[in-house]
């Protein structure tokens, strides 16, 4: 009894320091981020163009530019993800080479994101001659993002209880009718986890926009889908490495502002989670 | 005599992978009867029933040889869902959709197309005075289905499928998750749906199939071993091994 009792406690001790040492880090990187740019951050910094070689003004067309790649990417890259998960689940019949294709998925979300800059850069850049632009930037962003879209989509979909679907077969529903009514209702808060995880690590990549759309110093802001655009981790890593004299607190407060635009997104994907568990709950 | 058959399997094998579930079924249902079919677990009763309807070939490894006719028609012609609206299903355990009820009900109308709302409307509310649930639920059809107890849900199952008019409702062991008053009202809904439906009830009580069916066959190892009308397959089955089952000397 006092040995179970004590392995009790030495477990909740070992567990509870585990789960510290995680949530530590990432609490600590955020005060010394706030704390070190905070005393930057003004409307100025957010709604103004950089000015004196980026060492004064704002960051407005790098925020811009990041929104732009995330609403290009989501446009590319949730439609076909999405669709090619219900494909994969609901449709493709179990063979070994639906299995190889979920495999080759579930491996591809494991590629340094570099590898896809300099794919993006050599399809979409050069043979495709899309320039480096917004078009190029966002599709390889996307392609980027379709691994993780398409594993976090499929595992939704599983989860969703087969019952339900043979209760909608056996009514008579068409397999289309079954997954628009019996199956994605169910499987879209878990879609949505997954998709807004992806697009917050689309949005912080700086290796993939490298080569493919990411202005070094371009202060107006974009005219066509073809032109390039400053973008938030691109910027963070020119003004801290390359520019030399470059305050400090400027650096982090354009940490900070890439933070808040991630934490913005998740904020809204989680609150229409709210909204469609309220809908749907079994 | 009138031909009253509206089922009829044609030298029916099943098979799962390399395995047979079936083993040259040969069996005519008639219209308006509730066919009993009893058997012990593994005995293929529940792969023939699902294979009137078709969900056998949900799974992928599934395949089957010989004939099935509905109303003189070889079904294998006939698509999915309009052979699924014909033949409705009753699960072993009440499968609601986590909706309300009305939700639950109206889903069938409106995979066929009714939109109309007040005919919907009318739809459940005959469904489920039918099912004898519409006293019960009448004031709270907006309640989650699984919030109404395990013997509503399983009226409410037999609502849903009465909802799409079929002609045949399969019952695959409706009551082993019930207690015997819930039981007691599937039977006597049941009873009353005879009058426009065809029934054929799989169950693993032999009692219920002697309660409730007027022929009954007996399944045994995929082989259909006797199918005769009930009292008599009860009280002097043909073969020993149907008499030692619904003796009780195995299952």
């Amino acid at each position: 009894m006092s040995t179970a009792r004590g392995r009790e406690k030495t477990a909740f001790i070992i567990l509870g320091f585990a789960t510290l040492l995680v949530v530590l880090p990432i609490v600590l990187t955020i005060f010394y981020i706030v704390k070190n740019g905070f005393s930057a951050i003004s409307w100025e910094f957010i709604t103004q163009s950089p000015r004196n070689g980026m060492r004064q003004g704002g960051i407005f067309p790098a925020i811009v530019g990041t929104i732009i790649l995330i609403i290009g990417t989501m446009v590319f890259s949730l439609p076909l993800g999405i669709l090619s998960a219900i494909y994969l689940v609901e449709y493709a019949r179990d063979n070994a080479f639906t299995r190889l294709i979920k495999l080759s998925v579930v491996n591809l979300s494991g590629i340094p994101s570099i590898v896809y800059g300099l794919f993006g850069f050599t399809l979409f850049v050069l043979f495709l001659r899309l320039g480096t632009s917004i078009l190029a930037g966002a599709l390889t962003l996307s392609i980027m993002s379709l691994p993780v879209i398409i594993t976090a989509t499929k595992e939704a979909i599983e989860a969703v209880p087969y019952s339900f679907r043979e209760i909608s077969f056996s009514l008579g529903a068409t397999r289309w009718q079954t997954v628009r009514y019996c199956v994605l209702p169910y499987a879209i808060p878990g879609i949505l986890t997954g998709t807004v995880l992806s697009l917050s690590r689309a949005a912080g990549e700086t290796a993939p926009i490298l080569f493919t759309v990411a202005a070094f110093y371009l202060p107006r802001l974009p005219r066509s889908v073809f032109d390039q655009v400053m973008a938030l981790p691109y910027h963070l890593y020119v003004i801290t490495t390359q520019v030399p004299n470059m305050p400090a607190s400027i650096s982090f407060a354009t940490a900070f502002v890439l933070i808040a635009l991630v934490f913005l997104m998740n904020l809204v994907s989680i609150l229409l989670r709210v909204h469609f568990r309220k809908k749907k709950q079994w | 005599m009138v031909d009253r058959t509206i089922i009829k399997a044609a030298n029916l094998n099943s098979y799962f992978g390399t395995v047979q579930a079936l083993k040259n079924i040969n069996l005519e249902i008639y219209k308006n009867e509730i066919l009993g079919i009893i058997g012990p677990a593994n005995s293929g009763k529940t792969t023939f029933l699902r294979a009137l309807n078709r969900l056998n070939n949900l799974n992928d490894t599934y395949s089957q040889t010989g004939e099935i006719f509905l109303d003189g028609q070889d079904i294998s012609g006939v698509s999915d869902n309009i052979l699924r609206k014909k033949i409705g299903i009753i699960f072993a355990l009440p499968q609601v959709l986590p909706v309300s009820i009305y939700n639950n009900i109206a889903y069938g109308p409106k995979v066929h197309g009714i939109t109309d709302k007040k005919t919907v409307g009318e739809i459940v509310e005959n469904a489920l005075k039918k099912a004898y649930l519409w006293d019960e639920v009448k004031d709270r059809l907006d309640l989650p289905a699984p919030r109404l107890s395990g013997g509503q849900q399983q009226r409410l199952c037999i609502a849903r499928t009465l909802a799409i008019e079929p002609e045949i409702i399969l019952y695959d062991e409706p009551c082993s998750g019930l207690d015997p008053i819930s039981t007691a009202k599937i039977e006597d809904a049941m009873q009353q749906l005879k009058e426009n439906y065809t029934q054929i009830l799989v169950t693993n009580n032999t009692k219920q199939a002697a309660r409730v069916s007027e022929r009954c066959g007996f399944f045994l190892m995929g082989e259909l071993v006797e199918i005769s009308e009930t009292t008599a397959l009860f009280t002097h089955p043909e073969d020993q091994r149907t008499d030692d089952y619904v003796t009780g000397r195995f299952g």
